[in-house]
């Protein structure tokens, strides 16, 4: 079974819930998803971390060979190429690796080369096998690299916890389209309700099972709680809004190891959700 | 000598986007006859500046009056030897009028891309 964790912003603690809950299960892949910003290896410091490099291919022209007929310019739906100078001009960083313009050609002046985008890491923990991605700073999609991480996590027959990166966006379905069930997490303000309303619409367009974890709860009524009752929408756990896990989690601890009511709370939880999946 | 203006569908305002312009007029400054042809990069999913610039380059303009440009686009159009100047109010007249007098500076500053951000 694998689980994707997710949220309508950045900040609401997907890290911290995909983090503990893989270490109380164990046995898991936690694989970090949030490749503009990842921070998962900050709490489980994971050993033997092997990197491998991401491509997508990228065209290059023999101009010697190009006529100027400008096929490819008329062909690329990205408007990736321009043809001036009697040269052709290519924009990257607008390129979305199609192949479209190499196979149009019809002087065979187009080949494809590989351009680095960012890179995923492999190793160890306690526990759990880690996955991180990491995307290249200027680079526009991650998406290659999160389907790398969605091809090892299938090809490794384990169960994953995926931490998603945030907002409900191309990259976010990307890792939504692989879980068996979500975990949104979410915050009791109503900005924080407004942005999980998104994921939720999101989650039902995919048809997967969900449930919300409420982090930075108080006992006062909040606009999160009082949704998720009009819909019917399970809370898996609510995490309190306490000094003492925040400060330790800012250190880079993993609060189920070291704080025995937090274990407990995601003991719960994993109960709860065993018996959602039926497992 | 033909000078490109990109402009709202009513011919007379100038757009205040280069690449997703409805039209864009180009004059022939010899003989003032002016064409009015669609933007073919308009309603472009991305990368309508480039395509935007390629259309100006196509219709052989060596000039572009525009209150603002981006990155990409300027890389075609400085390719293909267009001199960009910069408007400074929305209208397409008084512009020709100013570009003739050689009233109008050089427009310099391009703009990374704006996508999703809302530009000043």
């Amino acid at each position: 079974m694998n689980i994707a964790v997710l949220s309508g912003k950045g900040g609401t603690g997907k890290t911290f819930v995909s983090v503990n809950l893989a270490a109380a299960m164990g046995q898991q892949i936690y694989a970090d998803c949030d490749v503009e910003a990842p921070n998962g290896d900050l709490f489980f410091k994971p050993e033997n971390v092997k990197e491998t490099k991401i491509f997508v291919k990228v065209p290059v022209f023999d101009e010697e060979k190009c006529n100027g007929c400008k096929k490819c310019v008329d062909f690329c739906n990205f408007n990736a190429l321009a043809y001036v100078k009697n040269k052709p001009l290519f924009f990257p960083s607008v390129c979305h690796s199609c192949g479209g313009c190499t196979i149009i050609c019809p002087e065979s002046a187009i080949t494809e080369i590989d351009r680095t985008v960012g890179s995923v890491f492999q190793g160890t923990t306690k526990k759990n096998t880690f996955m991180s991605g990491k995307l290249n700073i200027g680079e526009a999609s991650g998406m290659p690299i999160i389907k790398e991480i969605m091809n090892r996590i299938t090809d490794s027959n384990q169960d994953a916890i995926i931490d998603c990166p945030p907002g409900s966006g191309c990259m976010v379905m990307e890792t939504v389209q692989n879980a068996d069930f979500c975990i949104l997490v979410a915050e009791p303000t109503s900005f924080g309700c407004h942005n999980l309303r998104m994921v939720v619409d999101l989650v039902r367009v995919f048809n997967k099972p969900f449930a919300v974890v409420l982090n930075k709860g108080t006992d006062e009524i909040n606009p999160t709680e009082e949704f998720l009752k009009d819909e019917k929408i399970p809370l898996l756990m609510k995490i309190p809004f306490e000094s003492e896990l925040a400060n330790r989690t800012a250190k880079g601890e993993i609060a189920v190891e070291n704080l025995p009511w937090v274990k407990d709370l995601f003991d719960q939880a994993i109960d709860q959700l065993r018996k959602k999946v039926g497992r | 000598m033909i000078v490109a203006v990109p402009v709202y569908d009513d011919d007379k305002t100038i757009c205040v986007s280069f690449g997703r312009s409805p039209e864009f007029l180009f004059m022939d400054t010899e003989t003032k006859e002016k064409t009015y042809l669609k933007n073919p990069a308009a309603d472009a999913p991305g990368g309508a500046g480039i395509k935007a610039a390629q259309f100006v380059v196509d219709n052989k303009a060596k000039a572009l009056l525009t209150p603002r440009c981006g990155e990409n686009a300027a890389n075609v159009l400085e390719g293909g030897e267009v001199i960009l100047y910069k408007t400074t109010s929305t209208d397409t007249d008084g512009e020709l009028k100013k570009f003739a007098n050689g009233e109008l500076e050089a427009l310099s500053n391009f703009h990374a891309g704006f996508h999703g951000k809302q530009p000043n």
